[in-house]
């Protein structure tokens, strides 16, 4: 009996099992050819949709993994953006060398926001984060000589691959896939080490962490640093796909999208960010009829998603949300009620 | 027997307050060393200071021959000084196991390259952190719990969780604080037998109790502390019998008089 136990973990048991291997791969697949039947403003759309997947993934590290509450990842895009525009626009510079020294721009941003942050949690790390990524934007904003001001910087060239100019929607729609699959894959490493037992133990509980011999601020500064690198990758995409960036596009306004789309996916999930990026992108999308009014509906479905699953989508949930709540009571009172008759 | 940690002359101010006052001490490796006093004489904060949650205002913690006031917390679990708390502190969503495999952090090498490109480092340390945590459990007779939530346990049950996952972390020196506190008198009496097996591994344990009765049939040394000063240190039976103690605990009135009475009978 004892040796079953622990003949169970071999290093097949700790890897995917092939049901969902399986799944994985068929969607991956089907989301292959998916962009070859769509037009070129829904390719368009799917395209905003990924980069934001990266972004609110990004955020879901610091977030959703250590337990942390930063709300600027616009900021680290910001830095990201500018880096990749004016490698390539000033200096001629490849993308591919572009995208990942923006990653690691990003990266060294967040370990520079991470340092007076370890020691903060709550709302109050929420003001810092959200201060730094306003302070990046009023430098883009200010810094005239190097990013343009209000201006912005324009005309930033198109990627190429091979000698195939990633120009159209569709072309960087699979550019964008291919970071997401790499980006997926990378986090799902890194969750399922190590690195990502640390982080949940210190969402979990950070003093128990820290008798366990867990650098509690390392690790803390290490989820700014990774999640740092995506957010500035996805800055980097956003500079290459719009071919224009200002510093109004990484506002504010932008952080609370990026971490009501967390919450609405369900943090601490690998796939949480993939459906809160896609059903508020999506949906903003499908009410652009309405106009003005689309802000109304957004925060009507906030609202509603917060009192329905507070976990979000694909968040575990721990308590019964109110439907759930409901049911039950109704469940147990026709039971009753049947009791009640059979007497 | 050698000493594992010395205390020289610790105090902690809290401003006006002088929790822990110029307390002094040996603890012998592979003993089991209580702590007791009344409330609020500083036991914990003692403890705290050991630890490295708080800082010492004056004196030094000598462990295995190094200084090491001032270290941090998780330094100090490096270092092998592993802890559990007054108020259960587990890891609630995660499995027994999971909780325990935590405490494995320390000995793990590899890094997030190993990790994102999947090493013969990384899947030989995943496989063996596991089959670690299983033995552990299995030596501590929770092999049953395994893949049960933490938080769904008993008390009792996530109190020997809390302290299997101190001792993944291998440490010389294992802190309890008040172990048995909020516990009926069956899951006090499992406890007190637990513990008694897990020194029989070799491990020295600290422990800080209420309990009298728990504390006088587990420890090999005690000592009392009374508004943050050490007032008594020797056997249970000598601890027993000491004026100091029962004066701290009843006072010099007419319960400890009787006290004495009911000794000499």
């Amino acid at each position: 009996m004892e040796g079953d136990v622990k003949s169970r973990i071999t290093k097949k048991s700790l890897k995917l099992s092939k049901r969902n291997l399986i799944i994985a791969v068929a969607v991956f697949i089907l989301l292959l050819i998916m962009p070859q039947f769509l037009s070129a403003y829904l390719n368009g759309v799917a395209v905003r949709v990924m980069i934001y997947i990266l972004l609110v993934a990004s955020m879901n590290i610091v977030n959703g993994y250590t337990g942390q509450f930063t709300v600027g990842q616009m900021g680290f895009a910001n830095v990201g953006a500018y880096v990749t525009a004016i490698m390539m626009t000033n200096y001629e510079i490849s993308f591919w060398i572009a995208v990942v020294v923006s990653g690691l721009a990003a990266s060294l941003m967040g370990a520079l926001v991470s340092y007076p942050a370890r020691k903060l949690s709550g709302l109050y790390l929420a003001a810092v984060t959200l201060g730094f990524s306003e302070i990046l934007r009023v430098i883009a904003l200010n810094w005239i000589s190097v990013t343009g001001g209000a201006m912005g910087i324009a005309g930033i060239p198109v990627p190429e691959i091979f000698g195939f100019r990633l120009s159209t929607p569709l072309s960087t729609f699979y550019m964008v896939f291919a970071f997401i699959v790499i980006m997926l894959i990378c986090n799902y490493c890194v969750i399922s080490s190590k690195v990502g037992r640390a982080w949940i133990s210190i969402r979990e509980n950070e003093e128990a962490a820290k008798s366990l011999g867990i650098n509690t601020y390392r690790y803390k500064s290490l989820g700014f640093i990774y999640g740092g690198f995506w957010a500035g990758i996805a800055g980097a995409v956003m500079a290459v796909f719009y071919r224009f960036i200002d510093s109004n596009m990484f506002s504010m306004a932008d952080n609370f999208d990026v971490l009501a789309m967390m919450i609405i996916g369900g943090q601490g999930t690998l796939f949480g960010p993939i459906v809160g990026s896609t059903l508020v992108i999506g949906s903003l999308e499908a009410f652009r009829f309405t106009a003005a009014y689309r802000g109304i509906i957004f925060g009507g479905v906030i609202i509603f998603m917060m009192w329905v699953r507070p976990q979000g989508i694909l968040g575990k949930s721990t308590k019964d949300g109110p439907i759930k709540m409901f049911y039950n009571k109704l469940v147990s009172r026709s039971k009753a009620n049947r009791k009640g008759g059979t007497a | 027997m050698s000493v594992i940690m010395e205390s020289k002359n610790v105090s902690k101010q809290f401003g006006g307050l002088r929790a822990v006052d110029n307390v002094s001490t040996q603890v012998p490796e592979g003993s089991i060393f209580g702590i007791i006093g009344p409330n609020g004489a500083g036991k914990t904060t003692y403890l705290n200071l050991l630890s490295g949650a708080h800082s010492t205002t004056s004196g030094e913690f000598i462990f295995c021959g190094e200084n090491i006031t001032g270290n941090s917390v998780h330094k100090n679990a490096k270092k092998g000084i592993a802890r559990t708390f007054q108020q259960i502190q587990l890891f609630d969503s995660m499995t027994v196991l999971d909780n325990v495999i935590v405490g494995f952090h320390k000995h793990e090498k590899s890094n997030m390259a190993d990790a994102i490109f999947r090493t013969k480092r990384y899947w030989r340390e995943e496989v063996e952190i596991r089959q670690k945590g299983i033995e552990l459990l299995e030596r501590l007779e929770m092999a049953e719990y395994i893949d049960q939530i933490a938080s769904n346990l008993s008390y009792g049950m996530q109190r020997k969780v809390e302290i299997a996952r101190a001792l993944a972390t291998s440490p010389k020196l294992l802190l309890l604080d008040e172990p048995a506190a909020g516990m009926n008198a069956n899951e006090t009496y499992t406890l007190l037998e637990f513990i008694k097996f897990i020194r029989t591994k070799g491990y020295t344990i600290i422990v800080i109790e209420h309990d009298i009765k728990f504390i006088l049939n587990l420890c090999d040394e005690i000592m009392v502390l009374n508004f943050g000063q050490k007032i008594a240190q020797g056997t249970p039976s000598e601890i027993r019998d000491n004026k100091a103690v029962i004066e701290a605990y009843f006072g010099t009135g007419r319960v400890a008089k009787h006290m004495g009475v009911a000794k000499d009978e």
